[in-house]
């Protein structure tokens, strides 16, 4: 760690695994009421454990998002931060926001929170992923506008590097989109058309910038490669991106009520947001092999690896597998929807985080470059575990949805969807083990911040 | 890369990349807009029943039923769809009414359940309403069949 102030990232590292660690038990939960109807009913209603399950996964990349700019950004700007007391107190705000709205969902009815949260002064509440309460919403706003401030005025006062750049470039536009959020329309059409303006613009426009920004971070420092052709690949993968994923969109436009064009846009423009993933992996790869040194931290190498190769499976070949209009005409919101979605936040969002503080967290406790070797074999451990078990729980849903599809939607005799669901319980039955596999990589992967740790440092 | 590629033409492709598809999508946004009236059914908004609708809405949002149904293919998967629930009952408002207000508190033992919301007759009303709405958008011919 070269400038103090960078250590703030700690707080936001640490919090984000917390929040992971809840998300993945709510996802067993949820995986269990789907076999196990009545599962904690009526206590914990499967709408109250999927809020707990989507909103802390959000809240928790965004905090580690923010601990990866609090880290890097005062690193390249060659400054310390602006202001590292703002950082520290918004994290507490962050985490309270975030820590009561959980507790709010778990609680009390929703009708309950929305009422006592004054949500009929500003209605916003009850859309899949932007759930929370309005003050919550404001909450994050006055968040990430305070972030932004800080790490503006880093990047002002300090070098310019392209990787700031684009890092300060995405942040802005995930604030600009989530502004969305707010606007919640009495016609559905209009209210479905600009809801995907906050979720899509995110995952697949603004966040793959602060994906990109924070790869070309680590794959500077772990391999050594020349800034100016790191850079190079930087920009022309996140063109790539915002090229293909801005009229991509229309992928979403197909069946909401949105005129028959889109099925044409949205077809062709989604069919090419692939290639930009694809170039993140012959990125990553090829700057490994031409590294110009072996940096001692093996395990963020092998997470940097695994983002590319795993962000283009889930994004690009998952994603693709269903975004032809003929083929979603089929698919649109089945099992099929829930395997790309796994696998392509685990593989770009989930990852690249785990990248970051598998770089950073050893600097910032003071190592020189890297765990002990005993830790990061634990770590790569962490990794196997919890990525071959996504791959196994995006595979399961894929065949209860090819299934499901079949079943319900083709064919003389179409059944009901509570039928065809007890049909294909079994595949939902061996999601759950890969579930419980995943969580144990998790347990894993926390247990590698602590074991191991009096030994000496890897080395070259 | 190639070395005749340079730097500054990644970086030039992307901000005119981006800048150009993103006209393209206030464009192409504006064009929907227009075209919206013929198909998103807002003539019912503005009916005897809009303000009916209107509460149906909300009473769906703040009761956070997209946390278990799909509606029009978005939301969760793990219970009927509703984009078009009011068809597969029949264009009945009283049989969504009904199954709705017959919700078992406790939930059906090994099922998975819909819990019991407790909504006045009005309330419920409403909700019916707004879902007769919802199945008179016009979808492009989703969902491929009755059952959702
Ligand atoms: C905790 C999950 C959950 C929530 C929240 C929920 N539902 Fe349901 N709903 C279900 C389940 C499960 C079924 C299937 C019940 C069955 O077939 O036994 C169902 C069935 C229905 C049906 C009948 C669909 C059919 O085709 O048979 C309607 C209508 C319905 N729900 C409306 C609503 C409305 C309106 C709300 C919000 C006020 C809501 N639901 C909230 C779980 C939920
Ligand atoms: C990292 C990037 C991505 C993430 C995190 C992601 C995540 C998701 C999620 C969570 C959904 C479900 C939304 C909902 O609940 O309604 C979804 C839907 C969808 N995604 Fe992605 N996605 C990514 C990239 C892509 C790409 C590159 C493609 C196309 C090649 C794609 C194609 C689709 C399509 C077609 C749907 C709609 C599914 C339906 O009709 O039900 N996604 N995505
Ligand atoms: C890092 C790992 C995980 C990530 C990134 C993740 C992400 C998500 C996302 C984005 C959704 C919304 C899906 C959509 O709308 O398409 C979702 C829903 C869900 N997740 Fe996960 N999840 C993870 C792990 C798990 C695990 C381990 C389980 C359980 C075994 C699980 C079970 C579920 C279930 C049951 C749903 C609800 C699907 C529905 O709507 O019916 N998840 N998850």
């Amino acid at each position: 760690m070269k400038y103090q102030s960078q250590g703030v990232a700690k707080l936001y590292f640490i919090a984000a695994i917390a929040l992971f660690v809840t998300q993945i038990l709510f996802g067993l939960i949820m995986g269990l009421q789907y076999v196990i109807g009545d599962f904690l009913f009526p206590t914990i209603p499967f709408n109250a454990a999927r809020m707990v399950h989507t909103n802390t996964l959000i809240v928790w990349l965004i905090m580690a998002f923010m601990g990866a700019a609090y880290y890097l950004i005062p690193e390249e700007a060659e400054t310390e931060l602006h202001s590292p007391l703002l950082a520290t107190i918004m994290f507490w705000v962050f985490l309270a926001a975030a820590g009561l709205t959980v507790v709010g969902y778990l609680v009390v009815p929703y009708a309950t929170l929305a009422a006592v949260t004054g949500n009929e002064y500003f209605p916003t509440m009850g859309r899949e992923f932007l759930e929370q309460p309005t003050i919550t919403k404001i909450g994050i706003v006055i968040v990430v506008l305070a972030f932004l401030f800080n790490i503006g005025m880093t990047i002002l006062k300090g070098r310019k590097t392209v990787i700031n750049l684009i890092m300060l470039i995405g942040m802005v536009g995930l604030a600009v989109f989530f502004l969305f959020a707010f606007y919640v329309p009495d016609n559905l059409v209009l209210d479905k058309f600009f809801w995907w303006w906050t979720v899509h613009m995110w995952v697949e426009g603004v966040w793959e910038l602060i994906l990109g920004s924070i790869l070309a971070f680590v794959l500077i420092k772990v391999t050594g490669v020349d800034r100016e052709v790191i850079e190079k690949w930087l920009y022309i993968i996140i063109a790539m991106s915002l090229i293909t994923g801005i009229i991509g969109m229309g992928h979403h436009y197909f069946w909401i009520g949105t005129p028959e064009y889109w099925q044409w846009w949205g077809s062709v423009f989604s069919a090419l947001e692939p290639i930009p993933f694809f170039m993140m992996t012959v990125f990553a790869f090829n700057m490994v092999n031409q590294r110009r040194r072996n940096h001692p931290n093996k395990v963020a190498t092998l997470w940097a690896l695994g983002t590319a190769v795993m962000a283009f499976l889930g994004a690009g070949v998952w994603g693709f597998l269903h975004t032809l209009a003929p083929v979603n005409f089929y698919t649109h919101g089945s099992q099929i929807t829930a395997a790309h979605g796994h696998m392509a936040f685990y593989g770009a969002y989930v990852m690249i985080n785990l990248t970051i503080i598998s770089y950073a967290m050893p600097l910032i406790r003071g190592r020189n470059a890297a765990n002990p070797p005993k830790a990061q074999m634990l770590e790569m451990w962490a990794f196997w575990l919890m990525t071959v078990s996504m791959v196994f729980i995006t595979l399961f849903l894929t065949g209860a949805g090819i299934l499901q599809v079949y079943m319900q939607r083709m064919g003389e005799n179409p059944e009901s969807f509570m039928a065809v669901q007890d049909n294909i319980s079994l595949f939902y039955w061996l999601r759950e083990g890969a579930g419980l596999v995943f969580f144990i990589g998790l347990i894993v992967y926390v247990a590698s911040f602590f074991v191991g740790h009096d030994e000496p440092e890897a080395a070259e | 890369m190639a070395q005749t590629f340079t730097k500054t033409m990644a970086r030039n492709i992307f901000y005119g990349g981006t800048a150009f598809f993103f006209l393209l999508l206030i464009a192409l946004t504006f064009d929907t807009l227009g075209t919206l009236p013929e198909r998103d059914n807002r003539a019912a908004l503005d009916s005897p029943v809009g303000s009916q609708i209107k509460r149906g809405k909300y009473l769906f949002e703040t009761n956070d039923c997209i946390g278990c149904h799909t509606l029009l293919g978005e939301g969760a998967y793990f219970a009927p769809e509703l984009g078009n629930v009011y068809v597969r009952f029949g264009n009945s408002k009283d049989a969504i009414i009904g199954f709705i207000k017959s919700r078992p508190a406790n939930g059906i033992p090994g099922r998975r359940s819909m819990p019991q919301f407790g909504f006045s007759d009005e309330d419920l009303d409403a909700l019916a309403e707004f879902l007769k709405y919802v199945s008179e958008i016009n979808t492009a011919g989703w969902p491929p069949n009755i059952q959702g």
